[in-house]
C-alpha cells in the first residue's frame, strides 16, 4: 500500500520485538536497572553482579543453597483457622488468602525446613515475602511455634529468616498476639541450651521485628535489608522530615550496635557453619 | 465534664442544665427538688441507652476520653507506700511508662504503665503515653526488678503505640520492644494487666503478656488504629469507621476471641463520668485475680502465662 505498511510498520515492529526478551532469559536488577542472564542471577543466589544489589530470592533456591548439598525436609505445620474476624476491606481477606495461595502454591507465609549446615543439625524458618507481604498472622505464628518446637526435638539450632512489612492486619488482635506466641517459641531453645540465630533480609519491620526477629543470640543482616519498627513512610507522614541516607538499612542497624553483621548472601551459608561449630560441637 | 464527645451533644446539653440547676437549688432561691429529679432521671436513662450501644467508633472515642482517669490515678487510689522508679540504666528516663514499688491492698508489688498526661505539659513530659526504647527497657527492668524480690507485677495500658521517630528507630524500638516480651516470658512472677484505655499496637502488648488481661468494658486493643487499618487498607483515613468494626477492638468482643481473661463495667456513661468508681472497680477485679495467682510456685505461673498465649486461637472460634 504506502511507504509506512510496507516499511516504517514492518522496523517499527522489529524494534518492538527486539525488546521483547524471554522472562525467563534475562533479568534487570531493581537497583542499578542493568541487566543480567538468569544462569548468572541464579548462580549469584539473585545478587547483582553489577552492583551487589540483593534482590528477592524464591525461598526454594535459598533453602537450596543454605543446607548441605542442597538437601531438606520441609516440616508439616498444623493448620489454623482461616480468618478469624471475617475481614473485609475492599476485598474480601478470604478472597486475598485465596490468591495468594494460588500464586505462590504455599499455605501461607512460612515455611519451614530441617536439614544440616556443615553437619549441623538445623530447623530454618523463612518467610516468604510474595505472600501478603510475608506478614505474620496465625499461620506464620503457629509455624514459628512448631518450628521451635521442632528444633528442641531434634536438638537442632533454630535459625529463622524473617521477611515481612509486619503483622497481618486482617487479623486484628490475632496477628498481634503471634508477637508473644514467637518469643515463646524462642525461649524454649534458648532454655533447651540451643542457638537461636535469625538472617534478616529485607524488609524485617513492625511486629516481626519487635519479637523474635530482635532476639537472636546471633543477629545476621543482608545487605540493603531494611529492618526497623516504624516504616520510613509512617515515620515521614508524622515528624515531616527527612530521614537521613541509609536510615534502617543494615549498616544503620550494625553501626546502632541492633546486628552482629551484615553479611552478603552468598557468604551467610558458611558464617552460619563457622557460627554453629563454636556454638555446638562439643568441647 | 467538660470534654463532650460528638455523639454526646443531648446528654451534655442535659448535664449542664442539671448542673445550672442544682446550682440554683445550693443557692436556695428556689424548691426545684423534683424538676432536678426529673432531669436527672432523663439524662441517665440517655446515658444507659447511648453506652449500652455504643459503635466500635464510639468505643474507640470513648476510651480516648481527655478525662478518664490513667494509670497515674490508679497508682494514687490503688497503691500504697508508692516509690516511683526511674530510667533504663542505659540511656535515658522515659516517663512515657511511669511505675516503682509499692503495697496493692497489703500486697507488696511492682506497678507500671503508660501514661498519657492530664494537661499540654503533661501530656508533653509523658510523650502522650508512646515510649521510647527507654521506656520498654524500663519496664523490662521493673520486671526483672519484681522477678528477683518474687513480687506480682500490675501493669496499666492506656497507649496509642509505641513512639514513631528517628530516635526510637536509631535505639532500637523493635530491639527495647522484643526484649520487654522476652523478659515477660521469662519472669517467675505473676503479671496482671489491665488495659484502662487504649491498647495500642506492639506498644500494648509489651505491657500485656500477662496471667490475667482485664479490659474495662469501653477500652479497646488492637493491632494498629483504626485510622491506620484505614489508611492501609483502605488507603483513606477516613474510612476509620468500618475500620474501627472490622477490627473487632472491642472489649466485648475480645472476650469471645478467648484473648483477654475478663470486663471490668464502667460505671455508668463511661470510667470518665465518675473515676472513682471504676479505679475501686479494677482494685476489686485485681484482688480478685491475684489472689489465687499468689499460693502459686513461680515456675507454675510462668508456665501457665505461656500456655494461656500458646492456646489462642487454637480453639474455641467459629
Amino acid at each position: 500500500m504506502s511507504w509506512f505498511t510496507t516499511f516504517v510498520r514492518p522496523r517499527i515492529n522489529a524494534l518492538m520485538r527486539k525488546q521483547e526478551i524471554p522472562d525467563d532469559l534475562w533479568h534487570k536488577c531493581s537497583s542499578c536497572e542493568q541487566m543480567i542472564y538468569h544462569k548468572d542471577l541464579v548462580s549469584h543466589q539473585y545478587v547483582c553482579r553489577h552492583c551487589g544489589h540483593h534482590m528477592r530470592i524464591p525461598l526454594k533456591m535459598r533453602f537450596e543453597t543454605l543446607f548441605d548439598a542442597g538437601s531438606y525436609t520441609r516440616v508439616p505445620l498444623p493448620k489454623v483457622l482461616l480468618d478469624p474476624l471475617k475481614f473485609k476491606d475492599s476485598k474480601k481477606y478470604a478472597d486475598r488468602l485465596k490468591v495468594a495461595r494460588l500464586e505462590t502454591k504455599e499455605e501461607d507465609a512460612i515455611l519451614v525446613a530441617e536439614g544440616y549446615m556443615g553437619g549441623y543439625p538445623v530447623v530454618l524458618a523463612a518467610f516468604d515475602f510474595s505472600f501478603i507481604g510475608g506478614s505474620m498472622g496465625m499461620a506464620v505464628g503457629e509455624g514459628l511455634v512448631r518450628a521451635a518446637e521442632r528444633a528442641c526435638e531434634l536438638k537442632s539450632a533454630y535459625i529463622t529468616l524473617p521477611s515481612s512489612g509486619g503483622a497481618r492486619m486482617q487479623e486484628g488482635i490475632f496477628s498481634l498476639m503471634q508477637m508473644p506466641r514467637s518469643v515463646i517459641a524462642v525461649e524454649q531453645v534458648k532454655e533447651a541450651g540451643l542457638p537461636y540465630i535469625t538472617i534478616l533480609v529485607n524488609p524485617t519491620m513492625g511486629g516481626v521485628a519487635a519479637s523474635f526477629a530482635m532476639l537472636g543470640d546471633i543477629a545476621i543482616a543482608e545487605p540493603g535489608a531494611i529492618i526497623g519498627f516504624t516504616g520510613a513512610r509512617v515515620l515521614q507522614e508524622t515528624i515531616r522530615q527527612e530521614l537521613p541516607p541509609g536510615f534502617q538499612e543494615a549498616n544503620f542497624q550494625l553501626a546502632h550496635g541492633m546486628v552482629d553483621m551484615v553479611t552478603p548472601r552468598e557468604d551467610i551459608r558458611q558464617k552460619l557453619i563457622d557460627i554453629l561449630g563454636v556454638l555446638m560441637s562439643k568441647k | 465534664m467538660t470534654v463532650t464527645l460528638d455523639f454526646e451533644k443531648s446528654i451534655g446539653e442535659l448535664e449542664s442544665k442539671l448542673a445550672e440547676l442544682r446550682h440554683m437549688a445550693s443557692t436556695g432561691e428556689m424548691d426545684i427538688a423534683s424538676e432536678v429529679k426529673r432531669l436527672q432521671d432523663k439524662t441517665e436513662k440517655l446515658l444507659a441507652k447511648t453506652y449500652k450501644t455504643l459503635t466500635p467508633w464510639q468505643k474507640v472515642q470513648v476510651a480516648r476520653h481527655p478525662e478518664r482517669p490513667h494509670t497515674g490515678n490508679y497508682i494514687d487510689a490503688l497503691i500504697t507506700d508508692f516509690t516511683p522508679l526511674a530510667g533504663d540504666r542505659t540511656f535515658a528516663e522515659d516517663a512515657a511508662i511511669v511505675g516503682g514499688l509499692g503495697r496493692f491492698r497489703g500486697q507488696p508489688v511492682v506497678v507500671m504503665g503508660h501514661e498519657k498526661g492530664r494537661d499540654t505539659d503533661l501530656r508533653i513530659k509523658h510523650n502522650f503515653g508512646m515510649p521510647r526504647p527507654e521506656g520498654y527497657r524500663k519496664a523490662a527492668r521493673l520486671m526483672q526488678l519484681a522477678d528477683r524480690f518474687k513480687l506480682p507485677v500490675i501493669t496499666f495500658v492506656d497507649t496509642a503505640g509505641a513512639h514513631p521517630g528517628i530516635d526510637a528507630e536509631e535505639r532500637g524500638q523493635s530491639e527495647a520492644l522484643a526484649r520487654c516480651l522476652e523478659i515477660s516470658a521469662a519472669v517467675n512472677v505473676p503479671i496482671l494487666t489491665t488495659i484502662i484505655g487504649e491498647g495500642g499496637s506492639g506498644g500494648a502488648i509489651a505491657l500485656a503478656f500477662a496471667n490475667v488481661v482485664m479490659m474495662l468494658e469501653h477500652s479497646i486493643y488492637s493491632v494498629i488504629s483504626p485510622e491506620g487499618c484505614a489508611s492501609i487498607l483502605w488507603r483513606t483515613r477516613d474510612k476509620k469507621e468500618e475500620a474501627a468494626i472490622a477490627q473487632k477492638l472491642t472489649a466485648q468482643d475480645l472476650k469471645q476471641f478467648g484473648i483477654i481473661d475478663r470486663i471490668i463495667p464502667e460505671p455508668l456513661g463511661g470510667a470518665q463520668r465518675s473515676p472513682a468508681t471504676i479505679i475501686q472497680s479494677v482494685g476489686d477485679a485485681l484482688e480478685k485475680a491475684l489472689k489465687p495467682l499468689l499460693s502459686l510456685d513461680g515456675k507454675v505461673v510462668r508456665s501457665q502465662r505461656r500456655a494461656k498465649f500458646l492456646a489462642m486461637g487454637r480453639s474455641g472460634l467459629a
